[in-house]
């Protein structure tokens, strides 16, 4: 079928627009992807998955200028004992980074694994690929096709302490595409962090490759740049008895769409995506998530909450697929709004679609004010207002960041949210 | 100590007059005891005391130590030294009880200009309180209020008004929903706290809680008003004989 002319002519004027990296194992994912993304076409309003979220500033050629934003504040994850990477504008920067060795893992770059022959060859584009169905997400395959770099992460074994990937704002109109790819062999272990606004636009994929017994942990923090967008993607697919955990917290940012696609395709397989996001005025934030669930007695959660004030805007799309012969599917989904004033609005799109005869599956989704018998409540203590609010506030993100299972990540976030309120406080 | 003189209280959303001119007087040292059939505006009374939003008073003062309580946010009654035990204490999943009550005393110490309680202090003081109300580590831990029995939230309510030290206490409706020895175990706490500096406002439906609670002054409330004051033994005269018979007797 035709893509229509509009569709198409935006779809090759931002091909024609980037350069498409050759050598090595990796030009014939890039040249599927391409193919793909010529196929879908990029996003444009009249998408289903698009309705809520303008793609256009994600879609356009020009990057839409973003000022670099200077806060005061300890950068996040700094008390915890890391392996850091840092990405400036995506471009990688080795001198701020460590030596990228640790045991349990190896790391390589996209930019210079030039082999023919690679680990990475037969899951760079293919978890991907796979997300491609039902819905398109044709930002994703732009990102294979044209990503300039991104890490190789192959764990072996238990990994001693967590890799933090660090994204730098450094120039203004900055347009960074990193693409990365984590396989965990079975039993395997690691903690993955990523902070920072990433560059005035940020396209980022990250696949992961959950073998079975295996366990990935992800926290990630969307930085407080105030103009910076970001459209990003998670496509993870879980083995039997294997664990997938993911948190995110999004402060500030006028655009961000965080979709999440997860297979769980072995038995007994746990995947738990949780996130957090503050936003003040010009703030849009997306969260769009489809697990979907191929294998008998695995358990899923979603949980969103979303803080907004001053004309800010949060989307939740979240979906639980359970396929024919998924029985004893244990899913969840909640996601809630927390609007602090008049105008900031949530839309929220809850889906289940349940095949499967023997499952349980909840979901809820809600909207609300502060509350006002438990704003009195702490009022009467000898809280004042503000703090008050700030508190009841941090309760309502509570349920998500629980998710987080390390106490110090925890702590980081939560640091974070009460930095964020703090600095609002009337 | 307390204060209140020829209070009117309406409801701001609707013409609708609660409280019709109440005199009071609570005197340091001392329990105050209102009593009073459903509706006559006691829990009402408490309310517009500690500043909850909905009530517009009308008419008279209400003092603390001679300060204008009507006149402040309600943190800022808290710091004055005014507390109430809430009839219904409220549930606020998220917040850690320990949390919130460290926030509070601090909050109040920092209002008034006081040195905040360090972390060692405060774990030894609330150790100590919460052991007399039989309250564990864990209710300490767990979110304010969730999951609580009916008996646990009111001696969670009697913990916080311990830590707190106010100086002038209302207890409204503490007895309801209690059984026997949850009633026994919240009235020793209270006592506990009865000293020669700090007045008491207990509010109650029945007669048991006194028993429990010995009130020095008994007033009986009626359609917004006080219309009869007296000892303990006015307590009893309710017990034994219901409200309608003073109630009609005054009117």
């Amino acid at each position: 079928m035709a893509l229509p002319q509009a569709k198409r002519d935006l779809t090759e004027d931002r091909i024609a627009a980037l350069t498409l990296p050759t050598g090595g194992w990796s030009d014939g994912p890039r040249a599927d992807a391409l193919t793909r993304l010529r196929l879908m076409g990029l996003p444009t309003r009249r998408d289903e998955y698009w309705k809520y979220t303008r793609p256009d500033s994600l879609t356009q050629v020009e990057t839409p200028k973003a000022a670099v934003f200077e806060g005061e504040e300890t950068p996040i994850f700094d008390e915890i004992d890391r392996l850091k990477v840092v990405f400036v504008d995506g471009v990688f920067d080795a001198d701020a980074s460590d030596d990228l060795s640790l045991e349990g893992l190896s790391i390589e770059r996209l930019a210079t694994s030039r082999a023919d022959i690679h680990w990475a060859k037969d899951l760079y584009g293919r978890l991907e690929t796979n997300g491609q169905t039902p819905v398109n997400r044709p930002l994703a395959a732009l990102n294979t096709a044209f990503a300039t770099d991104g890490l190789l992460i192959h764990v072996t074994g238990k990994v001693s302490k967590p890799v933090n990937l660090i994204y730098h704002h450094g120039s203004e109109t900055s347009d960074a595409i990193l693409h990365h790819v984590v396989k965990l062999d079975a039993g395997a272990e690691m903690t993955l962090l990523e902070n920072g606004p990433a560059a005035a636009r940020f396209n980022k994929v990250m696949e992961v490759d959950v073998a079975d017994t295996a366990r990935f942990h992800h926290v990630r923090a969307q930085g407080r740049d105030y103009e910076r967008r970001a459209a990003t993607h998670i496509f993870a697919r879980l083995g039997s008895e294997s664990a997938f955990k993911s948190f995110t917290l999004t402060v500030n940012g006028v655009m961000t769409r965080n979709d999440c696609v997860i297979e769980l395709t072995g038995d007994d397989a746990i995947a738990h995506v949780a996130g957090a996001c503050v936003g003040d005025g010009d703030f849009h934030h997306d969260d769009t998530i489809f697990i979907t669930h191929d294998a008998v007695n695995c358990e899923s959660r979603q949980v969103f909450k979303k803080v907004l004030r001053n004309g800010a805007t949060g989307v939740f799309q979240g979906k639980i697929l359970v396929k024919k012969d998924a029985q004893k599917t244990d899913g969840y989904q909640i996601s809630q709004s927390l609007l602090l004033d008049g105008d900031s609005q949530f839309l929220a799109k809850p889906e289940l679609e349940i095949y499967a005869d023997d499952v349980a599956c909840s979901h809820g989704s809600t909207s609300g004010a502060i509350d006002e018998e438990g704003l009195f409540y702490l009022r009467s203590r000898g809280v004042p207002e503000g703090q008050a609010t700030d508190l009841l506030t941090i309760a309502f993100l509570a349920e998500a960041v629980m998710e987080i299972e390390d106490a110090a990540l925890a702590d980081e976030i939560n640091a974070r949210i009460e930095g964020w309120l703090l600095r609002r406080r009337s | 100590m307390l204060e209140i003189k020829n209070l009117h209280v309406k409801l701001e959303e609707e013409d609708k007059q609660i409280l019709k001119g109440v005199n009071l007087t609570v005197e340091a040292g001392k329990v105050h005891a209102i009593m009073g059939p459903n509706g006559s505006g006691k829990s009402t009374l408490s309310y517009v005391l500690s500043g909850r939003e909905g009530y517009e008073v009308t008419e008279g003062s209400a003092t603390l130590l001679g300060e204008d309580l009507l006149d402040m946010e309600p943190e800022e009654r808290a710091a004055a030294g005014l507390f109430l035990a809430f009839q219904y204490p409220v549930e606020i999943p998220g917040v850690g009880n320990m949390t919130f009550l460290r926030t509070a005393v601090n909050a109040q110490r920092k209002a008034r200009g006081e040195e905040e309680m360090s972390s060692t202090e405060f774990l030894k003081e609330i150790r100590a309180r919460a052991k007399d109300l039989k309250i564990d580590a864990e209710m300490l831990k767990r979110p304010v209020n969730v999951g609580f029995s009916g008996g646990e939230k009111k001696r969670n309510e009697i913990l916080q008004m311990a830590m707190l030290e106010p100086k002038m206490c209302i207890l409204d409706e503490t007895d309801s929903g209690l059984d026997v020895d949850a009633m026994k175990l919240v009235a020793d706490g209270v006592n506990a706290l009865r000293s020669e500096g700090r007045g008491f406002l207990v509010i109650t439906h029945y007669q048991r809680l006194l028993d429990h609670i010995q009130p020095d002054v008994v007033h009986i409330m009626s359609d917004g008003r006080i219309v009869k004051t007296g000892g303990p033994e006015l307590a009893l005269e309710v017990e034994n004989n219901g409200y309608a018979d003073i109630v009609t007797e005054e009117a």
